[in-house]
């Protein structure tokens, strides 16, 4: 490998040999089948283990439909409000310069990085009957904890930074020049943000809602405190799947389970799909810059 | 604040920094205060009964020791993914580069009882290391096999750019200059990819501290032995000993709170030594 008669560019100087290359890339695959595709293959072998007639019971069992039904509850309260959030964050974050922009920033990110059961301990220290505002809460007949508001108050908690997190690095890189345009040639502050922002933003914009939806079905531990696991009431998929684990009920667990990882399936799709997209508009950017310049 | 700001012709400033600093101070700041507030009241005498235990330090002992480990083998093994998506083409590496991120959609429940099915005594995975002599599940090695699950992205994606990114005629210009892979390997590439490494180190760590869904199901949680911190703060919770529960809950805050600046930092030292570099260029 000490090619100094090699010409630069030449390939062999920065390349392995190939029975390196062979063993760098089955020991990275074997890592990544071992923790990654086995725990995947694994929910949909035990899910179906059983047979198609106990998969297909354990997903139409009324606590099962009414899981799904408090987890979508949840979702469609959440995401709208976390996206709306995080529009206007990256927007008043990107698009000017002001004092604090670095600790509003961390500020954002705090949700991914508290313990979801830490998450879910201060909403009980504040909403529980021994919290904060618990005796006011009860002498008002109000229920937040150990109930719907409760589970849709942390899972609002949990989400929030996505939206943001996503739009914030490609709202910054795309820079102001196309609005302050539109706004010189006489467009309306709404009218700049609907045709020329949310164009530029729209794939960004769209994984972060998908970020938030798998995130928002899928906790577990932040929900796993509030909800109180009350049957028939408080339990969304993934405390279902942890009842019927415990139960014993593995095929059902599973059954539950292949669900929710259907969903993050998806995710990953979704998010190379919205990849590719950004890549693709970006290109189409550029070359309509050389295009210009040449010209 | 505005007052500060150049003179933009983009309106929405107040509105957009209304609604951010509005929505954030109802649904992180406010709630956090109340924590804090409250813990203000707590004895100075009671913290230490409950921080210094003998279970609270085992679970922080295992908490830690866990994930240091956990965040360890991810580093090593997250640069090694990120070297082999960036470098070689092999079959199938599209699909490998989508499939990385599964621990950040999977819900950690599901994580949890899959693995714990992986490696019972009697799992797919279990039934080799069980003939080893090694206990993977309810054991603290179960713990461990969790939290490398749920870190593993982390490393990968934060050096996938920078190797991306990273100009190969500098490795040409130092087997040129006689140097030997392995060298050009410790030298050149090792240094611009370490920042980004240490971040994935860092945000793996943090993530395994707080880690529960994932952990409860292969940890068995025996106290003093399996129990993690998130685990104890749940069983405080159950007890009904909200104090317990809060000061224990207080503790991890202030340790998401260095980890955060510390990551925040981390990054910023890695944008710097980048655009020094580039000015060195």
């Amino acid at each position: 490998m000490s090619g100094i008669s090699q010409t630069p560019g030449n390939s062999r100087s920065v390349n392995e040999s190939l029975p390196v290359r062979m063993l760098l890339i089955f020991t990275a695959l074997l890592f990544l089948v071992l923790f990654l595709i086995l725990p995947l293959v694994a929910v949909f072998y035990n899910a179906f283990h059983e047979g198609l007639p106990v998969y297909k019971q354990a997903i139409t069992d009324p606590a099962t439909i009414h899981a799904v039904i408090l987890t979508f509850l949840a979702v469609f309260c959440a995401v709208p409000l976390n996206c709306a959030f995080g529009v206007a964050a990256a927007w008043a974050i990107s698009k000017f310069r002001f004092r604090g922009k670095n600790a509003l920033i961390t500020l954002i990110d705090l949700p991914l990085t508290v313990s979801p059961v830490v998450s879910g301990t201060i909403f009980i220290l504040i909403f529980g009957a021994h919290g904060l505002l618990g005796p006011w809460l009860s002498a008002h007949n109000i229920k937040i904890i150990f109930a719907i508001p409760g589970i849709v108050l942390v899972t609002i908690f949990v989400t929030l930074p996505f939206v943001a997190r996503e739009l914030l690095p490609v709202m910054t890189a795309q820079g102001n020049f196309d609005e302050e345009a539109a706004l010189t040639l006489g467009a309306s502050g709404w009218k700049t943000f609907l045709r020329i922002t949310l164009p530029n933003i729209r794939w960004g914009l769209f994984y972060g809602v998908v970020l938030s939806v798998a995130r928002a079905m899928g906790e577990f531990g932040a929900v796993s405190v509030v909800s109180g696991h009350i049957r028939g009431k408080t339990i969304t998929m993934p405390l279902h799947v942890e009842i019927l684990y415990n139960e014993y009920n593995f095929a059902a667990a599973f059954a539950v389970a292949s669900l929710l990882t259907f969903v993050s399936i998806m995710t990953l799709g979704l998010k190379k799909y919205a990849e590719v997209k950004t890549a693709r508009q970006n290109k189409e950017l550029e070359d309509f810059m050389t295009e210009k310049r040449m010209l | 604040m505005a007052g500060k700001r150049k003179k933009s012709v983009i309106p929405g400033f107040g509105l957009t920094m209304g609604i951010t600093t509005g929505y954030l101070g109802l649904i992180v700041l406010f709630p956090l205060a109340c924590l804090f507030f409250q813990t203000l009241d707590v004895s100075l005498d009671t913290v230490q009964k409950t921080v210094f235990s003998g279970r609270a330090l085992a679970a922080f002992g295992l908490s830690f020791g866990a994930s240091f480990a956990a965040a360890c083998v991810n580093t090593v093994f997250g640069f090694l993914v990120a070297w082999v998506l960036v470098r070689y083409t092999f079959p199938g590496r599209f699909l490998v580069d989508a499939m990385v991120d599964l621990p950040f959609a999977l819900p950690t429940a599901v994580a949890g009882i899959s693995l714990t099915f992986l490696y019972a005594q009697n799992g797919w995975l279990g039934k080799f290391l069980y003939g080893l002599g090694i206990p993977s599940v309810y054991s603290r090695i179960g713990v461990f096999i969790a939290l490398i699950f749920i870190g593993l992205p982390f490393v990968v994606r934060t050096v996938q750019p920078v190797l991306v990114n990273f100009d190969t005629q500098v490795e040409e210009a130092a087997a040129s200059l006689g140097a030997s892979r392995f060298k050009a390997f410790t030298r050149v590439i090792m240094p611009e990819v370490l920042p980004s490494a240490i971040t994935g180190f860092a945000l793996a760590f943090a993530r395994a501290l707080g880690e529960y869904g994932s952990v409860v199901f292969i940890s068995g949680n025996m106290p003093h032995r399996t129990e993690i911190v998130p685990l104890l703060i749940m069983t405080r919770l159950e007890e009904y000993d909200y104090l317990g529960a809060q000061i224990l809950a207080v503790v991890m805050l202030v340790l998401s709170f260095c980890f955060l600046f510390l990551i925040n930092f981390l990054q910023y030292w890695g944008q710097r030594h980048h655009r020094m570099q580039e000015c060195v260029a």
